[in-house]
């Protein structure tokens, strides 16, 4: 058993869609201590407040985005016995069924992986500097942040 | 006191501006300043932080409170809550 190498962690926040398969294969490569790794897709859906969804765009704040990624991720390490972990955050035009987000974490054991990726989503939606705006048939309109995300973030304190 | 004031999202619609070097007066040495200092530009600016809707401010790309003080020279943005993820 080697000494616990120094947990790889990096972000992404880029228009072009993300291939899950290509970016598990990376974190798992030339790392053997790895024994599971937890990944968080989400993705746009065709529905929200009852109304039909045709698009959805995201903005966000360049700099400080891939900052506030990389201090989510520094503080799940923190938290969490982590061998790695990568947040690909997606941003521009999008459509229903069309992947938004991405979260790995890996881990020596599953309970840390589970527990880092749930930690990260839910900073990454009350901290991060993205705006969702919605397109739908009568037009587009910004998405207004949830309580339900401020408590889920909460509870991690 | 010399700010540069990024607008994102729905204010950067709201005020038509992105954004704007604000030369501020003596008086104001905080956030909550410089919003009061914005919002006697009226209208969408007065209507804005009236204090019905919720605002979040980083300064130099860290989240802040309103009552930090306001370094020469930095850059802050005033966004509506985030909705990423």
């Amino acid at each position: 058993m080697t000494a616990q190498s120094t947990p790889r962690l990096s972000v992404a926040v880029q228009s072009a869609d993300f291939d899950l398969g290509h970016e598990y294969s990376a974190l798992l490569a030339h790392d053997r201590g790895i024994g599971a790794i937890v990944a968080f897709v989400g993705t746009v859906r065709d529905l929200n407040l009852a109304d039909d969804v045709v698009a959805l765009e995201l903005e966000h704040y360049p700099g400080m985005t891939e900052k506030s990624l990389r201090k989510i991720l520094d503080a799940a390490v923190e938290r969490w016995s982590l061998q790695g972990a990568r947040i690909v955050h997606r941003i521009g035009k999008m459509c229903p069924g069309d992947q938004i987000v991405l979260v790995l974490t890996a881990s020596a054991h599953r309970g840390d992986a589970y527990e880092a990726n749930n930690f990260i989503m839910d900073y990454l939606k009350t901290e991060a500097p993205f705006w969702k705006k919605e397109w739908t048939p009568e037009g587009p309109r910004w998405i207004e942040a949830r309580d339900s995300d401020d408590k889920a973030a909460a509870r991690w304190k | 006191m010399k700010i540069n004031v990024l607008y994102f999202a729905q204010l950067r619609e709201k005020f038509g501006i992105g954004e704007e070097s604000i030369v501020a007066p003596g008086s104001v040495h905080t956030v909550r300043d410089l919003i009061a200092h914005l919002s006697t530009r009226g209208g969408v600016w007065a209507q804005t932080f009236d204090g019905s809707q919720a605002f979040r401010v980083a300064m130099n790309q860290e989240m802040i409170e309103l009552d930090t003080p306001l370094v020469e020279g930095a850059e802050l943005a005033i966004f509506r809550p985030v909705t990423g993820g």
